[in-house]
């Protein structure tokens, strides 16, 4: 058994993980249509292979990558894309982005995929490129691309894979689910993750309030023998924060600004190795995920396995929706998710939790009060920052003091928010700081780029207008030179002397008669 | 000459004191030109504060120009393109009291692109002479097009392009570029006692 360190600050907040019933996994059925948004990820968006009108069938491609951090996408079921438009996607500005319609057709026929036999017997770069076609990125809340995160192993030593199973954050339970359901499929993911990024070490990180899955992962890691390591520690909000979690298996801690692949380590979600397991063994394309649906506001509350792209109103009725109890549509969990505006938003590869919260459940935040300076959000804080220090810089948008006091290391987990006791919402002045620092960073490399156009422009028209003086001036002394050299030649100095001798002839006669 | 010393301090004073003046303007006259700092550093300074838009609202032919017409005197509240965040930034800089922008050079705008409708234009090289970036690509009686991120949304292409064919566009209007707002802060307005809200 590993030693376990600890992690500053953290919070403990009501888990309400049984409210969804960890261990089933349920069918949310096949919508009439599905809505997929070509950005589901990190990076560019896909672009786009189909044309409306266009038959698919499942597990066709519908978007390819476009370029190195990028994601396919394909089709989740057999239907016709009937529009290619803006439609609302998963997203707190609640504004509309590029989407693909497609209508299912009912009958799910799909295309055949098949995947490498052995997995031990193929190079990383073929098993790279699985991943890559089969449109994984990351499952646990950011979507990074999975094939981009794993192409660490040719810029540094690696030793260490991490799968993060904590799930720390209350109310979800799609990772527990999955740990409970398809532990050897995890295992299997792991492995062949271990394998493309040639480390030693596996370790299964799950917090100690999954007895079930804990168990669960621990006989699939004896079963298939090899070098899993479950690891299991106290329940802390927020454990599974990547830095956190590596803090608290090796007591090491990720540089500022640097990557865990600093430290030689790898961290992925259980959802990212099923998926990676899927893609490599199988052939099969990331189409589906388990999506919680939870909340009192819910009659059937549970773990739902969803096509990717099907609206959130037809899981609400699915899940038995009732909207006189609920107010606020929340995707992600309660502490770092984000209102929907509209259920008619789809789920997309980073959806782990749908919550739909009564009014008592999770009230509406008062009034935020003066900061009273109690320092309770520097205690809870997992990231050792001064959170009552980076609320008034970003208020007074100081973005020099901002960054000197480290907010790029914030990572907008709501500890401090959660027990701060005049309810002031300073994570969102934390977001809205790091968006505005990141505009004014952006705004600086364009007008340098301006500036250094502009003076080239400016140098530019000078050699040219310098080059026709000099031209001009050149031809000038080549004519004063050729006058010099002949005055016969020079018509204008004949002319002139033609009009004088005759002048003189003329006066000459005046004189004389 | 060290009796002479001797009997009269005020000359041995005196001499001391200009040996110390000729060594050390020796030294300073030597740094001077040794670390002479090239061009004037607080146009470089205004400069590298103001948007590099190079569109001439403020009257000057460029940012650098208005640069160091403000080095010289010259009112920092004329920048359209930078609006009031220049204008602070630069008081801050200055040590002067921030104004409010100078209405006559035009309001405070979102960042704009040039776009050429490409059907219609008549390869007139018109736009290419007007843009300060050189952000246009194009030849004569050939098609031109702006180059997107180079443009600097100044709208002098605007004006002599003989087909109107140029529009400017939003540049931020993309899901790409929403950030969050700083939430309202509220804690003014809401009570603290029971009796705050009967009396508000």
């Amino acid at each position: 058994m590993n030693t376990i360190f600890k992690i500053h600050g953290g919070i403990h907040p009501d888990e309400e993980k049984q409210l969804s019933n960890p261990g089933t996994v349920l069918d949310a059925g096949l919508p009439p249509s599905l809505i997929l948004p070509l950005s589901q990820h990190i990076g560019k968006p896909s672009s786009l292979c189909v044309a409306p009108g266009d038959y698919v069938l499942g597990g066709q491609l519908l978007a390819e990558a476009d370029g190195m951090v990028s994601v396919p996408l394909h089709a989740p079921t057999s239907g016709t894309v009937v529009a290619i438009e803006p439609m609302p996607v998963p997203h707190p500005s609640a504004m509309n982005n590029l989407c693909l319609e497609l209508e299912c057709d009912g009958e799910d026929r799909w295309i055949e995929y098949a995947g490498c036999e052995d997995w031990r017997v193929e190079t990383p770069d073929t098993l790279i490129s699985c991943i890559r076609a089969a449109g994984v990125a990351g499952m646990g809340g950011a979507g990074f691309p999975t094939a981009v995160k794993l192409m660490a192993r040719d810029r540094l030593p690696l030793q260490t894979l991490i799968i993060n199973g904590t799930e720390c954050e209350p109310y979800i339970t799609a990772d527990d689910t999955l740990m409970q359901v398809d532990a050897a499929g995890i295992v299997e993911g792991a492995q062949i993750l271990a394998h493309i990024l040639g480390v030693e070490e596996i370790l299964l990180a799950v917090e100690d309030n999954k007895p079930a899955a804990l168990d669960a992962m621990q006989k699939a890691a004896k079963a298939r023998g090899g070098d899993c390591n479950v690891m299991t520690f106290p329940t802390k909000y927020p454990s599974g924060g990547e830095k956190q979690l590596i803090e608290i298996l090796t007591g090491k801690q990720v540089p500022t600004g640097g990557l865990p692949a600093d430290l030689g380590i790898v961290c992925q979600n259980p959802g990212t190795a099923v998926a990676a397991r899927d893609a490599v063994c199988f052939g099969k394309p990331l189409t589906d995920r388990i999506v919680t649906l939870t909340g009192r506001a819910l009659a059937r509350p549970g773990n739902y396995r969803a096509r990717l792209g099907t609206p959130i109103e037809h899981l609400l009725t699915v899940a038995g929706f009732d909207p006189s109890q609920n107010q606020r549509l929340i995707h992600g969990g309660p502490m770092m998710g984000f209102a929907l505006e509209s259920s008619a938003v789809p789920i997309i590869k980073t959806t782990n939790c749908i919550l739909v919260p009564t009014e008592q459940e999770l009230p509406t935040p008062p009034d935020a009060q003066a900061c009273i300076r109690c320092g309770l959000c520097a205690e809870a804080c997992p990231a050792s920052l001064l959170p009552q220090q980076l609320y008034w810089y970003a208020r007074a948008k100081d973005q020099e003091q901002l960054e000197r006091h480290h907010l790029a290391d914030c990572i907008e987990c709501g500890a401090c928010s959660w027990v701060c006791p005049s309810h002031i919402p300073l994570v969102q002045y934390y977001r809205a700081a790091k968006g505005m620092i990141k505009e004014s960073k952006t705004e600086k490399i364009r007008s340098d780029r301006s500036r250094d156009r502009f003076e080239a422009r400016q140098e530019r028209l000078e050699r040219e207008t310098l080059a026709r003086e000099a031209q001009r001036a050149a031809r000038r002394a080549a004519a004063e030179q050729k006058a010099a050299a002949g005055g016969a030649d020079d018509p204008v100095a004949a002319a002139i002397a033609r009009a004088k001798a005759k002048k003189d002839s003329a006066s000459d006669e005046s004189a004389n008669s | 000459m060290l009796t002479l010393l001797q009997s009269y301090p005020l000359f041995a004073a005196l001499i001391a004191l200009l040996g110390l003046g000729l060594g050390f303007g020796a030294v300073l006259g030597y740094a001077s030109v040794r670390f002479r700092t090239e061009g004037n550093p607080l146009v470089d300074q205004i400069n590298q504060l103001l948007p590099q838009t190079q569109c001439g609202q403020c009257g000057h032919p460029g940012c650098k120009p208005y640069a160091t017409a403000i080095a010289e005197g010259g009112a920092i509240n004329k920048c359209p393109p930078g609006g009031q965040e220049t204008i602070d930034a630069l008081a801050d800089l200055l040590d002067v009291e921030p104004q409010a922008l100078d209405a006559e050079h035009g309001e405070e705008k979102e960042p704009n692109v040039a776009y050429i409708r490409e059907d219609e234009c008549i390869g007139c090289t018109k736009c290419i002479q007007a843009c300060p970036v050189d952000a246009i690509l194009g030849a004569a009686k050939l098609m031109h097009t702006v180059i997107a991120d180079e443009c600097t949304g100044c709208d002098l292409c605007v004006e002599p392009c003989p087909v109107d064919c140029i529009d400017m566009l939003p540049r931020k209007g993309g899901i790409e570029h929403w950030r969050w707002d700083l939430p309202e802060p509220n804690e003014n307005k809401s009570s603290i006692i029971a009796t705050d809200r009967a009396a508000a």
